[in-house]
């Protein structure tokens, strides 16, 4: 018996570590991106360090928090969902930092215009990101409370969708100093952002059958 | 000779073992929260205890239903349960042994011409509609009760985990317990009064009556029944009414355990007495009702739109197909072995001598005064 809580015990920290790990390597790639935008290099490339690190770190405590469940045969009914939504939740992570390398490898030119305007997509992206944490973590605790954090993830993914439109109709109709290859180029970048975003909704879309499926 | 005569009911003890483990520690083992072998550890250690333990009360309705006073004609009641039992699960109906018993000991009192005991029939039946009724208004309560404590509490879904790992087992054992106590009677009841066997006195501490050691005897078949064959059942068996998360399995055996329990506590029916209120009848039920009527009660729970409505037809068909296809079974094979192979299938029908016997367990001074008598 004295086994089994200390297992217990032990998988419940790794799943509070993960989720740290990955809610701070969300910060990392809003701080990376403004960074970027603000021209900070050096700052910049220490986000780079660290994100990978941290997205590492999420890496491993996934796989261990899975072989656990499997192995250990924990929660039977639910540990499938659990691993789907560690899983999708480690996507927003793996994405963020592939974000900030295509930043740092690409280097697009962002217009002075722009600047704000991609400020504020990672901003709100990052928002929807953000509040899918707390979500996650109450699941385990009292599902009945996931839909009310829920519905900050899907508006800060809707927000997310209107600035990374803006962005683009800017560029492509308000921007003819940029030429075409720029203007495509900066495109991706507006939706690389802006899938941070939409790597939450299918995470919080996952969440919220799981609560429903926990409150039966 | 009696070894011989008691092999139908060691076969019924078998099934019993074999099928019923599903009701106990179904959901625990087929999601791996419990493993098979603990399982079937703590369901042959309980299911004894309860048997030897608490079995006398409902034996007793059995008793009073239809004195089976000879060892041919018990054989042959708890072989027509028997066949009763494997024809209607050959055909996948919902039966129960409970039932079939009954079924069986009526077909006894009509061939040897015994009345039978209206009021004790008569609380059978009773007890058999009550059974998935109480199973669904108890998984209805405590499934309520654990929700609004799970709200309160708010316990980590590993760690609530865990401890419906160990609720699985605790609950598995009294429903181990309950199962012995009110379903022994089932398989060695119908014995009691035509196998007499001398008291025995372990280590002068407590003392094995004749019918504690059919139950005995009948706890070991039921644990043979659970480690030779109730695997095979817990992998292929689903549940066919709905479908249940951990919590809600923890209840719903509760709930069954708590029903078998209240129809086979002679101390809990004295209570009852005591505080002013009618008895309860201690009468075996069925297990599967049981289990049925707490599924129904979750449903019931989720809006009822998941429950398979005709689960509920096949209990209530099981009511009177089953007593009348086992008491018929047993009808025939009574006049079979009487005629043919010359068994008498019953003795002079002394009640009250029986009766005595069974509960003072006088065994050896009266055995001479129950005579035979020809049935023809």
């Amino acid at each position: 018996m004295a086994l089994l809580f200390k297992i217990t015990n032990s998988i419940i920290n790794q799943i509070d570590e993960f989720f740290d790990v990955v809610d701070q390597g969300i910060l990392v790639f809003k701080q990376g991106v403004n960074n970027y935008l603000n021209n900070d290099k050096q700052s910049f490339a220490d986000n780079i360090i660290t994100i990978d690190k941290l997205e590492a770190k999420a890496d491993v405590l996934y796989k261990s928090i899975e072989n656990t469940l499997y192995t250990k045969s924990l929660l039977p009914q639910f540990r499938g969902d659990v691993v789907n939504l560690l899983d999708k939740v480690d996507d927003i992570i793996d994405l963020a930092k592939e974000n900030l390398y295509q930043f740092d490898i690409e280097q697009p030119k962002i217009p002075e215009k722009l600047n704000l305007h991609f400020s504020r997509l990672v901003d709100i992206s990052v928002q929807s990101a953000e509040s899918l944490i707390p979500a996650a973590r109450v699941f385990f605790v009292d599902a009945s409370a996931v839909k009310d954090k829920l519905h900050r993830v899907f508006f800060y993914e809707k927000e997310a969708d209107k600035i990374a439109n803006n962005i683009k109709r800017m560029l492509f109709h308000e921007s003819d100093e940029i030429i075409l290859s720029e203007k495509q180029h900066l495109r991706y970048f507006a939706l690389h952002t802006e899938n941070i975003s939409d790597c939450a909704k299918i995470a919080a879309k996952i969440l919220t059958v799981m609560a429903i499926k926990r409150d039966l | 000779m009696i070894f011989i005569f008691l092999t139908s009911g060691l076969f019924l003890a078998w099934s019993l073992g074999a099928n019923e483990l599903t009701n106990v520690f179904g959901t625990a083992v087929s999601s791996r929260m419990v493993s098979f072998k603990k399982a079937a550890i703590i369901a042959t250690i309980f299911i004894i205890l309860g048997a030897v333990f608490q079995g006398n009360g409902t034996s007793n309705t059995l008793v009073e239903l239809g004195t089976i006073n000879a060892i041919a004609g018990a054989f042959t009641v708890t072989l027509a349960a028997v066949i009763t039992v494997f024809l209607m699960r050959k055909y996948r109906l919902l039966v129960s042994t409970s039932q079939a018993i009954v079924g069986a000991i009526i077909g006894w009192n009509l061939f040897t011409g015994n009345t039978t005991n209206i009021n004790s029939l008569s609380n059978i039946v009773i007890s058999w509609i009550l059974c998935p009724i109480l199973g669904a208004v108890f998984a209805i309560v405590l499934f309520t009760m654990l929700k609004l404590f799970l709200k309160k509490v708010k316990i980590h879904l590993i760690k609530l985990d865990s401890f419906i790992r160990y609720g699985l087992l605790i609950v598995g054992a009294f429903g181990s317990y309950s199962l012995g106590a009110n379903n022994i009677a089932n398989v060695m009841g119908v014995f009691i009064p035509s196998v007499i066997i001398p008291k025995i006195e372990i280590f002068g501490i407590f003392i094995l009556t004749s019918s504690q050691q059919l139950f005995l005897l009948g706890g070991v078949a039921i644990a043979i029944g659970i480690f030779t064959y109730s695997k095979r059942i817990l992998q292929t068996v689903e549940n066919d009414v709905l479908s249940l998360t951990s919590e809600s399995a923890l209840v719903v055996v509760l709930a069954h355990s708590l029903v078998l329990f209240i129809f086979s506590s002679q101390s809990l029916s004295n209570f009852i007495v005591s505080i002013g209120l009618p008895a309860i009848p201690l009468v075996p039920v069925s297990s599967s009702h049981a289990i049925i009527g707490a599924i129904i009660g979750i449903g019931i729970l989720r809006g009822g739109s998941e429950i398979k409505l005709n689960v509920i037809g096949q209990i209530a068909i099981g009511w009177i197909s089953t007593p009348l296809i086992a008491g018929t079974i047993s009808f025939f094979t009574l006049f079979f072995v009487n005629n043919v192979f010359q068994q008498p299938v019953a003795k002079l029908d002394n009640k009250d001598l029986i009766k005595d016997i069974y509960k003072n367990e006088n065994i050896i001074v009266k055995k001479d005064s129950i005579y035979k008598v020809n049935l023809q």
